[in-house]
């Protein structure tokens, strides 16, 4: 009887705190859908903001976002996974290598403000390459390398031994055996790491505060080296810069933000699950 | 030519795994196209031998080694490792194909070494499968995947990616200890025609299995060999009494 009572106990704390955390998020997403679906309107999503951002769209701050996305996921992910295979195939352990892992974990707790300042040190004003989309995405990518470092290295941790004794003793080389027998097996945790970080990427404000984003800029981008609204401060702009804009406005602009990431990560995880597919072990 | 007398030299060689040595000063010839058994209780260092002799063993962080081999002659450190592995192919205790198609586990090798002509690839798939008696079982299928091959057949087809390198020497590190005596039956078998074109050492914690197939046979115990001789010799008349108690099961 007791065994069974303390099940029972057990189980409701267990079920109650999945509760607590699940209707948070549930509340969130009614009230932005509610209150901003009325907003979304083609002339919403693919026109110029105008009057001072009270009327029109949003469409250079979602173009924005998704040029500031690609262009982090194109420097950090390539950058992520080659040195996560350095660290995990190559590298000695030694306390130095160790060190430098524990560094990497660590460097994913970073306030995102302190990347921001330090993409304005670095991109914006040690190499010129001014308030920009290229500083903002190298900003973004240092900031979610963290992320897919070690979520790289778990994957390429997770791949059995086997496959690399067995590739070497069919006299691959060391590099043929990652390339063939490894990194295959390990792209869908790689895949992961990459949705995690995109969606870091998409939402945050701190980073492009000072490395890209323009308050009220109503046209596209012309090149990487130029400024461009994003999502996340556009949002922060409206809601807390500017009076009078319409609620529906503020609340559309959010769910425009949640659908966008949503739909980046939707395309990655059927990239994973094609690549699932073929795991046959 | 003298150096053809013998395929693999031994030299005073010794192992160890940070201060744990496997291998304890082992001197020994291996000669072409014989089956060369290993018999040898747990941590005798058999499989430690088996991995010096294609260099596997360096990747572990804490292997070291003492000592010469050479391989026809040549010793092994000063050849390119890469190729050292496809003279000196192993077939582990355990099947572990790939977990892609049977086609690319054979081809695997062959593809490794620059060879990309699908019309060659065809060619020493069919004949490795062939040699490995696997062919007429798996040649309507060969695009699938090799992990859905029974234990048996994946051993086969390990012995099969083997083949497809064009080995020398093939070193069988207890390959039937996971199967089902019809499987291991047929292994034998495949080892005995092997002998023909291949030198073969053989390492089993089967004694029966070594006196069905070996042509000579070396007891290791501790790291130590007791006794090297003809099979038969040592299986009817051991000289050292630790290999009379080891044959006949008094400890192992």
């Amino acid at each position: 009887m007791k065994a069974q009572t303390e099940q029972r106990i057990a189980v409701s704390i267990l079920f109650l705190c999945t509760f607590l955390v699940v209707v948070p998020v549930l509340v969130i997403l009614i009230i932005i859908s509610m209150k901003g679906v009325s907003a979304l309107t083609v002339s919403f999503l693919f026109d110029m903001p105008q009057n001072g951002m009270t009327s029109g769209g949003i469409f250079p701050a979602i173009l924005g976002t998704v040029y500031l996305v690609v262009g982090a996921i194109v420097f950090a992910v390539p950058l992520g996974v080659l040195s996560a295979i350095y660290l995990v195939e190559y590298a000695k352990d030694t306390p130095l290598s160790r060190l430098i892992k524990l560094a990497i974990v660590n460097l994913a707790g970073v306030p995102s403000v302190v990347y921001g300042l330090f993409g304005l040190g670095i991109f914006v004003i040690f190499f010129g390459f001014g308030a920009s989309i290229l500083s903002g995405s190298l900003t973004l990518g240092i900031m979610i390398l963290p992320v897919i470092i070690t979520a790289s290295r778990e994957a390429l941790e997770s791949v059995p031994k086997t496959f690399r004794i067995v590739s070497l003793s069919l006299g691959a080389s060391k590099w043929q055996t990652i390339r063939h027998s490894v990194l295959p097996h390990a792209i869908p945790g790689i895949l992961t790491g990459t949705i995690l970080g995109l969606g870091r990427a998409a939402g945050e404000t701190a980073p492009i505060l000072f490395t890209v984003a323009a308050f009220y800029l109503p046209k596209l981008p012309q090149s990487v080296f130029d400024q461009t609204m994003a999502l996340p401060y556009h949002l922060y702009v409206i809601s807390t810069q500017v009076p009078g804009i319409p609620e529906h406005t503020r609340y559309g602009t959010a769910l425009v933000l949640l659908l966008l990431v949503l739909l980046l990560n939707l395309g990655a995880i059927i990239l994973r699950y094609q690549f699932r597919k073929k795991k046959k072990w | 030519m003298v150096k053809n007398t013998v395929k693999v030299s031994i030299q005073s060689l010794s192992i160890f795994y940070d201060t744990v040595q496997a291998v304890k000063n082992l001197t020994l010839d291996i000669f072409p196209n014989e089956i060369f058994t290993i018999i040898g209780p747990a941590n005798s260092g058999k499989s430690s031998l088996l991995l010096t002799l294609n260099r596997l063993g360096e990747i572990n962080p804490s292997y070291r080694k003492t000592g010469t081999v050479l391989l026809d002659g040549e010793n092994i450190d000063t050849l390119n490792v890469e190729i050292l592995r496809r003279r000196v192919g192993i077939v582990f205790a355990l099947p572990f194909p790939l977990p892609i198609s049977i086609y690319d586990n054979v081809a695997y090798g062959p593809r490794m070494q620059g060879i990309k002509k699908k019309s060659i690839l065809d060619g020493i798939v069919e004949s490795a499968l062939t040699e490995a008696y696997l062919w007429d079982e798996v040649k309507d299928r060969l695009q699938s995947p090799a992990m859905n091959l029974s234990g048996g057949q994946q051993q086969r087809l390990c012995i099969a990616r083997v083949l497809a390198l064009k080995p020398e020497v093939i070193m069988f590190d207890e390959p039937t200890s996971g199967l089902d005596p019809i499987s291991t039956a047929r292994v034998e078998e495949t080892l005995r025609t092997l002998k023909a074109h291949y030198t073969i050492i053989l390492v089993t914690n089967n004694v029966a299995q070594a006196a069905r197939v070996g042509d000579r046979t070396a007891f290791l115990l501790m790291g130590e060999l007791i006794e090297l001789d003809n099979t038969n010799k040592l299986f009817t008349a051991p000289a050292d009494k630790r290999t009379d108690d080891y044959i006949t099961g008094k400890f192992g």
